[in-house]
């Protein structure tokens, strides 16, 4: 009887209602993941037609209705569709393995939360085949463009970001009810690992913004069919109000999609530096911060809708402090590095491109923080090239690197050493050909979201589609290097890197379907 | 080498070096223009100054990291040291950008303070953004002057645009009416917008900002040199938002005068001509060009329209039906759609034309011929 009892436990169900009901954090992890990596193609082929479109003066490919479908879809997929739900699918594989919980707290909300996306990112999609076209305004979607001036399809929109909004609040109560209440016996909050910590204060985040967010379609919503004018001049509304709203969440948001990379950064350069991760307290500290800042910064994203100086002056002064946490955290890293015993695997490979890459990213940051110099670089170029390498080289990079860090746990096979380092090299020279001549065409003047540019635009716009296409295609290496560590390989070890620390490294690669129904050895928990 | 054989040596050498200048010179721009206006200057100052600040901040960084990376490596036999907290260092690192934020904010504060500075300004200008096209509105201090005021569309053609002809130098930023102001003044842009958000940017004056429906906002600059400069919408405004260049002639005032007492002629004139019959051969003949300027990119040559997005005139039930309604809504335009309230953008004898040549042309023949002052009686009627 007990060995029924324990098949039925212990195993995962057989065929597609094992993926349908689960339950297990790990599942949920890879559903997350997977789910992501399609939307990661899907925002890639839009980014690709653009970038086939702006790779030659005229218009050749698409008309500009379509170009600003495009452009709106694929801001859209990327961060709610593929990043967002990367670092959901990383923490619901990893959280419970490094505090030693043998799953999620709520783990029936945790396939809901899942479940749902498929759905939200359909029906957005499905706007793609409408008659009215996509939403065409800008991931931004700002009012009156996307109320009084939208495609009809913007109710479709309205109703997919809601229920990404829930999906998002329910995966970040789970997040929060695991670390606070599921922390196995020795393991103090200053103990987590530090991806813990950046998930913990990113859920914080989104469940402060994403009903900030809510709130502004569904005032889109009212006007749209129910006559209100919040956002409608003409009916005594305000226009700016939009921003303010939407930017008083798309400001955290960004945050949300870099707190996280934090982390996985932070476990990977320590593991293959061999030496502990320098001012563990402070990293703490500098999240903190960073989550507390950004939520008075928001209208750095505003800095030409005509407010008072003193507004400017405020949302300027504020947004260069975020310079200093974000500076420690990368000196902390380079800290890390300095006098370690180093290897460079293919994780780690990533994992000093963020640092580079996504500090490259932070110092346009701090330029664009400088209200006047702003006005010359606002919706051009520069804003795009500075977003897309916080961003790519920034969050996606990182979830490269955990992927790359945790497939063998996952798979219990090593990956291709020699197609990860292919894949890392063409993204790196990829994504700097694509993004780093933008910043050009920004100074010179172009303005962001255009199909078509004046001829002194021409030379950078070529060479970045070349980037483009060449990062584009190298991903296909990455979803071969997956599927190939899947089906076989050289047998992982469990502690897999010799400088790998922390919980998850004690159990079985790969991890076996339950882990810690009994906490661990608190000797296994050490200071981080 | 033969003398000769030199000669053209060199001859090739400096060909091929001023070929390879200019077009540098022109396709290869890697830095923000630093302009012809005080703020344009201090903005590129600025930004020049953060710039340093950054990349000396970025070689001490990653100098430290590329150093660790070449000698801190395994493979080097390199033995990992234990130290992993030092406050003393998180306090230098923590306080030292700190101070450099200061001394970035202090210049920054003092050129957005001279920015914001609009008063005292010498001449008032309103910019109204449309989808896709500005008007500019030169505002009076007597009223009982005549009024400066026009549309400035994009100029360059829609076969440019889909590679049917060759692209001319200045591709997407020309226009039909440049906005004119005078060198060293103090010009003052009222903005706002008609319909979406816009953004007016003029990068060689260092002067962006949004223009937004039921607000005006307000900016300046005081040009130094005479010159054509040119810039573009920047704000997203829908599909033609790639189609809404900004062209500003700067001329020094005497040819600025004698610009503005041109276009105070040209108003009253126009004024004068409402008043005035056209006949059915002048209606259809200017009909005709201003159909071809205005309407065709939508409705199409032969009035054919675009289905689904634009509708055909020939043969439309509007165009073969009522006039007052057909004068209505090309006056009016359609809210919520491409179609655009000509009211202001056309004056009484244009709309008069067009409406006259839609109404008698594509195998329409109302018969109808529209006279300039049944128009003003609408205008007049809305107001
Ligand atoms: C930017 C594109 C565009 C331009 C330019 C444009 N139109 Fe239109 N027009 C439209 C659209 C779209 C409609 C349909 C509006 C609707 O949905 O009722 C329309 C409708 C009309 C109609 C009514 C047709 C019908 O059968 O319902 C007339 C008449 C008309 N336009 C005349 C003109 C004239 C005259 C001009 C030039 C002065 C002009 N339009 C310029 C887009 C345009
Ligand atoms: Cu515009």
């Amino acid at each position: 009887m007990s060995a029924a009892h324990d098949d039925h436990h212990h195993g995962p169900a057989k065929g597609i209602s094992r993926w349908l009901f689960t339950t297990n954090h790990k599942d949920i992890g890879s559903l997350y993941l997977w789910f992501s990596f399609a939307m990661f193609l899907l925002g890639g082929t839009f980014a690709m037609v653009i970038r086939a479109e702006l790779f030659q003066p005229g218009l050749q490919l698409v008309d500009p209705n379509f170009f600003n479908q495009m452009t709106t879809m694929h801001g859209l997929i990327m961060v709610f569709g593929a990043v967002m739900p990367a670092f959901v699918g990383l923490a619901n594989w990893m959280i419970p393995m490094m505090i030693g919980a043998p799953d999620m707290a709520l783990p029936r909300m945790n396939n809901w939360s899942f479940w749902i996306l498929p759905f939200a990112f359909a029906m957005l999609s499905s706007t793609l085949l409408m008659e009215s076209g996509a939403p065409n305004f800008g991931w931004t979607f700002y009012a009156p463009l996307s109320t009084t001036y939208a495609p009809s399809s913007v109710t479709f929109f309205i109703f997919a970001v809601h229920i990404m909004g829930a999906s998002s609040i329910m995966g970040a109560i789970n997040i929060i009810a695991t670390v606070l209440n599921m922390r196995a016996p020795g393991m103090t909050l200053m103990k987590m690992p530090l991806f813990v910590w950046t998930w913990l204060i990113t859920a914080y985040l989104l469940i402060a913004v994403m009903p900030v967010l809510a709130g502004a379609v569904t005032m889109m919503l009212f006007d749209i069919h129910f006559g209100t004018s919040f956002f409608n001049a003409a009916g005594g509304g305000d226009p700016v109000l939009f921003q303010h709203v939407f930017w008083f969440f798309g400001h955290p948001e960004v945050y949300i999609m870099i707190l996280p990379a934090f982390g996985v950064v932070s476990a990977i350069i320590p593991t293959f530096a061999r030496k502990r991760l320098f001012g563990y307290d402070s990293m703490v500290y500098a999240t903190a911060s960073i989550a507390f800042l950004s939520f008075i910064v928001w209208a750095h994203h505003m800095f030409t809708v005509g407010m008072p100086i003193a507004g400017e002056l405020f949302f300027m002064y504020a947004t260069m402090l975020i310079a200093v946490p974000t500076g420690v955290k990368v000196f902390n890293w380079v800290a890390t590095m300095f006098r370690g015993s180093m290897t460079f695997e293919t994780p780690m490979l990533f994992a000093i491109a963020f640092v580079v890459l996504f500090t490259m990213g932070g110092f346009t940051g701090l330029m664009l923080a400088i209200t006047p110099a702003d006005f010359q670089y606002h919706d051009t170029y520069f804003v795009v090239a500075h977003f897309h390498y916080v961003l790519v080289p920034g969050a996606v990079f990182s979830i490269m690197a955990a992927a790359y860090y945790w497939l063998p746990k996952w798979t219990g096979y090593m990956y291709d050493e020699r197609l990860g380092k292919l894949h890392f090299w063409l993204s790196f020279i990829g994504v700097n050909v694509l993004f780093f001549p933008q910043h050009f065409l920004g100074l010179a003047g172009m303005p962001r979201r255009i199909p078509d540019y004046a001829l002194q635009f021409a030379d950078f716009n070529w060479i970045s589609s070349i980037g483009g296409f060449l990062f584009g295609a190298s991903q296909l290496i990455l979803l071969f290097v997956v599927i190939k560590c899947i089906k076989g390989g050289k047998k992982a070890t469990a502690q897999v890197w010799e400088g790998a620390q922390g919980l998850e490294w004690t159990v079985a690669s790969p991890a076996p379907y339950h882990t810690f129904a009994t906490p661990p050895d608190p000797k296994l928990i050490h200071d981080q | 080498m033969l003398p000769k054989a030199k000669l053209w040596l060199a001859l090739t050498i400096a060909a091929l070096t001023t070929m390879l200048s200019t077009s540098l010179q022109a396709a290869w721009d890697l830095n923000m223009p630093q302009g012809v206006t005080q703020i344009s200057r201090e903005t590129y100052d600025l930004h020049m100054q953060i710039l340093w600040w950054c990349v000396a901040i970025g070689v001490v960084v990653f100098g430290v990291m590329l150093w660790s990376i070449i000698n801190h490596r395994k493979s080097k036999g390199a033995v990992p040291a234990t130290f992993h907290e030092s406050t003393k260092v998180e306090i230098v690192w923590t306080v030292i950008p700190f101070v450099i934020l200061i001394l970035m904010a202090i210049p920054a504060t003092r050129v957005l303070t001279e920015a914001y500075d609009a008063s005292e300004s010498e001449l008032d200008i309103q910019i109204t953004g449309y989808q896709w096209r500005w008007e500019y509105r030169y505002l009076r201090d007597d009223m009982n002057e005549e009024e400066v005021s026009f549309f400035s569309n994009m100029s360059t053609s829609r076969e440019e645009i889909n590679n049917q002809l060759p692209k001319q130098e200045t591709y997407l930023l020309d226009v039909d009416n440049p906005l004119v102001i005078p060198i060293n003044k103090k010009v003052r842009f009222l903005l706002t917008s008609n319909d979406v958000i816009h953004a007016w940017w003029v990068p060689d004056f260092a002067v962006k900002k949004d223009a937004i429906p039921g607000f005006i906002n307000e900016m300046w600059t005081i040009v130094e040199e005479p010159g054509v400069y040119r810039g573009q919408c920047a704000e997203l405004c829908g599909i033609d938002h790639g189609f809404m260049p900004i062209v500003v002639h700067a001329l020094p005032q005497d040819e600025y005068d004698a610009w503005y007492a041109g276009q105070q002629e040209q108003a009253a004139a126009t004024r004068a001509a409402a008043n005035n019959t056209i006949t059915m051969d002048a209606a259809l003949a200017q009909g005709e060009e201003i159909y071809n300027r205005t309407c065709v990119a939508c409705h199409q040559a032969g009035g054919t329209g675009l289905a689904p997005a634009f509708p055909a005139l020939a043969g439309s039930s509007v165009v073969t039906g009522d006039l007052t309604e057909n004068l209505q809504l090309v006056l009016n335009g359609v809210p919520g759609t491409a179609m655009a309230a000509y009211n202001r953008m056309l004056n009484p004898v244009e709309l008069a034309s067009v409406v006259t040549y839609i109404r008698n042309s594509f195998g329409n023949s109302t018969g109808d011929l529209v006279q300039p002052a049944d128009v003003n009686a609408l205008l007049q009627e809305a107001q």
